[in-house]
């Protein structure tokens, strides 16, 4: 679906400083080869099924299903993953392809902290210097995955400029990148920023979508009707959706954070509230006021608390192939709650966005429809925020 | 292209090495950044930086981000910069080029905001996000309206530095080091084999910026180049005093100017 130049329709390209084109250059060039190197995709098998645990599994929701009395609900736990969400799968790929490359050093960016500590986890295991930058907001809301992080061996780095969150932890290691490349390795944790990271991110990504339609050809003997992921960046929305793209009759449903509501400025959809711009190395979708000046975005999630969103997705709306929905913090945390009580399931705060849409659309559907929703992480992270959204102050 | 403009820019790399100051407009209001410019006109400057502010300057340092945030804050806009440059053009007559990030010129409509640069006396525009690969969205519509797209050249430009220098207008802006904007201590980018390259594949002018910030650093980096950039040793001074910040920032272009003397 990429042209040459990294272009998914419009979106897409390399608006990044001369500084770093070199460096992208050199990715691009590595990863072609290494994409189709037989030993490359050995080794990172085999990291993927022994040490992350992969395949993950897909599992029947049988008392959701039951509670929302429609279409038969399978969950894409890709909580269960090493780290405990579905960053694992690109950091594993980026950190070998990094190695391969001569370098020494990872930095990343993180939100809720779980591409942090996924990217902490493959430089423990990869004898790899770690550098991860977090939004100092989300340093407080996330503090245990801070902890993690520094367990693990990495530097966390609060980023204090801007709104403090994770657009301005892209920025700063955008800006870290710049000045210190040789070594380097910038393990971009979605499917965003400059080519060749959009592409490289989703084919990491990937194996989502090709073990959900191995895993539920295997159950059920057909596809799923509709596929749900939630969408900041959209990694892990792409990863579920890209072996179905192709496929005209499963929907495409990708959940964006609302926030407090898309009609308020307190909002992180991009699709929905947003329009065409420039920022972060690519041209997509992005909150903004009419001078071009990037919005100050807001969501309950730390994770998909970003102002844009991956240039992939932005086409994939425009061709009309997939969908893409708001989902606003009370939705999520209720769904939260929900997945918890009737599954014993806790989804990471992110995923709830997915599950709350479904929990809308499952109803209207016919019981002998299935809908497969891809759990990106697990809870845990977010006990401690989710008991003060309701009223509760607990500590960690 | 032969007209104005390039008249214009090339003439200001003919009174010895030229001096080139950055300004945030609107940092701490457009009113005070009108005077600062009519200030680093009289005392030396040959052609200006004026940054349009943008929220997330990715490839600035602490000190421009934050003159950029204070002026957001302020409230200066695209359209109030515009209308700031109009006036200014009543009375200044040095080169004046734009400094400002992709998303600005294209959310505000490429066309709409290369044609404004014409009619307004905007000679060129820097876009630090733009690299060589990108840059034909907004090079056409510049052509068209004699505003030059300035390239840059990185430490890490290697290879590239023939292609970029060999389309470059205007000038070319050769990045003295790695990272972001900001002072450095030390320079340690052999620029004069970067320098080289670019004579061997132009002959537009060539200015360094990025980490120059005194008179001694400006000197030794004019030896190989047509002129020197300074953004954040300028943007500091105006951080620390404000509204009355002209004063010292006159002073301090005299003597980065006087520090090229006799190259």
């Amino acid at each position: 679906m990429s042209n040459e130049k990294g272009r998914f329709g419009v979106y897409g390209g390399q608006y990044i400083p001369e500084t770093l084109m070199n460096a992208v250059i050199e990715l691009e060039k590595a990863y072609q080869f290494y994409k189709n190197d037989s030993d490359f995709n050995r080794e990172l098998t085999e990291l993927l099924n022994e040490y992350a645990g992969r395949p993950s599994r897909l599992y029947y929701a049988k008392k959701l299903t039951k509670a929302l009395g429609g279409a038969k609900i399978y969950l894409k736990r890709e909580d269960l993953n090493h780290t405990g969400s579905h960053k694992i799968n690109n950091v594993l790929g980026q950190a070998l392809l990094a190695k391969k490359m001569g370098k020494t050093r990872l930095i990343a960016e993180t939100g809720a902290g779980q591409h942090g500590v996924a990217t902490a986890t493959a430089a423990a295991l990869l004898d790899m210097e770690c550098v991860v930058f977090m939004g100092e907001e989300d340093t407080k809301r996330q503090a245990l995955n801070v902890y993690r992080m520094r367990l693990l061996g990495a530097e966390v780095i609060p980023v204090t400029s801007g709104t403090a969150t994770l657009k301005d932890a892209v920025s700063e290691a955008m800006r870290e990148w710049t000045s210190r490349i040789a070594d380097t390795h910038y393990c971009l944790g979605s499917v965003m920023g400059p080519h060749p990271f959009p592409t490289i991110v989703r084919d990491f990504q990937s194996v989502i979508s090709r073990e959900i339609k191995e895993q539920l050809l295997q159950k059920e003997g057909k596809l799923p009707d509709a596929v749900i992921a939630c969408v900041g960046g959209g990694s892990n929305a792409i990863g579920s959706f890209y072996h179905f793209i192709e496929e005209e009759g499963v929907r495409l449903i990708g959940c964006e954070a609302a926030g407090r509501g898309i009609d308020t400025f307190e909002t992180a959809a991009a699709i929905n509230t947003g329009r065409l711009g420039i920022f972060h190395g690519m041209k997509s979708y992005f909150c903004q006021d009419k001078y071009g000046q990037i919005a100050p975005v807001y969501s309950i999630s730390a994770g998909l608390d970003y102002p844009g969103i991956g240039p992939e997705h932005a086409n994939l709306h425009d061709t009309g192939r997939a969908e893409y929905v708001p989902v606003t913090d009370e939705e999520a945390v209720e769904a939260f709650e929900f997945l918890s009580k009737t599954e014993g399931i806790i989804p990471a705060i992110e995923s709830a966005h997915a599950v709350a849409y479904a929990m809308k659309l499952a109803p209207e559907m016919e019981k002998d429809k299935i809908i497969v929703i891809t759990i990106s992480g697990r809870g845990d992270k977010d006990c401690a925020a989710i008991a003060r959204y309701r009223g509760e102050d607990i500590y960690e | 292209m032969s007209n104005k403009t390039t008249d214009r820019i090339r003439e200001a790399f003919t009174k010895g090495k030229a001096f080139i100051p950055f300004l945030t407009c609107g940092d701490p209001d457009l009113d005070t950044t009108g005077k600062l410019v009519r200030a680093a006109a009289e005392n030396g400057a040959d052609l200006i930086e004026l940054g349009i502010p943008f929220s997330d300057p990715t490839a600035e340092g602490p000190v421009i981000q934050g003159a950029n945030l204070r002026a957001l804050r302020g409230g200066v806009t695209t359209d109030k910069i515009f209308d700031f440059v109009r006036e200014l053009r009543k009375d200044i007559t040095i080169p004046l080029v734009f400094m400002t990030y992709a998303n600005v010129v294209f959310s505000y409509g490429a066309e709409s905001f290369i044609r404004t640069c014409k009619e307004i006396g905007i000679d060129g525009i820097i876009l630090p996000d733009l690299p060589f690969e990108e840059k034909m969205e907004f090079a056409s519509l510049c052509k068209q309206n004699h505003v030059v797209l300035i390239s840059m050249i990185a430490p890490t430009s290697d290879q590239r530095i023939a292609m970029i220098a060999k389309e470059a207008e205007g000038f070319l802006y050769i990045v003295s080091s790695l990272g972001v904007t900001g002072t450095r201590s030390e320079i340690t980018t052999d620029i004069d084999s970067i320098v080289k390259v670019v004579r061997e594949n132009t002959d537009i002018p060539c200015a360094i910026g990025f980490g120059i910030s005194t008179p001694k650093q400006a000197r030794k980096m004019a030896q190989s180049a047509d002129g020197v950039i300074v953004g954040s040793a300028i943007v500091r001074i105006i951080g620390e005093y404000g509204k009355s910040a002209v004063s010292q920032v006159s002073g301090y272009v005299k003597t980065m100017k006087d520090g090229m003397k006799g190259l």
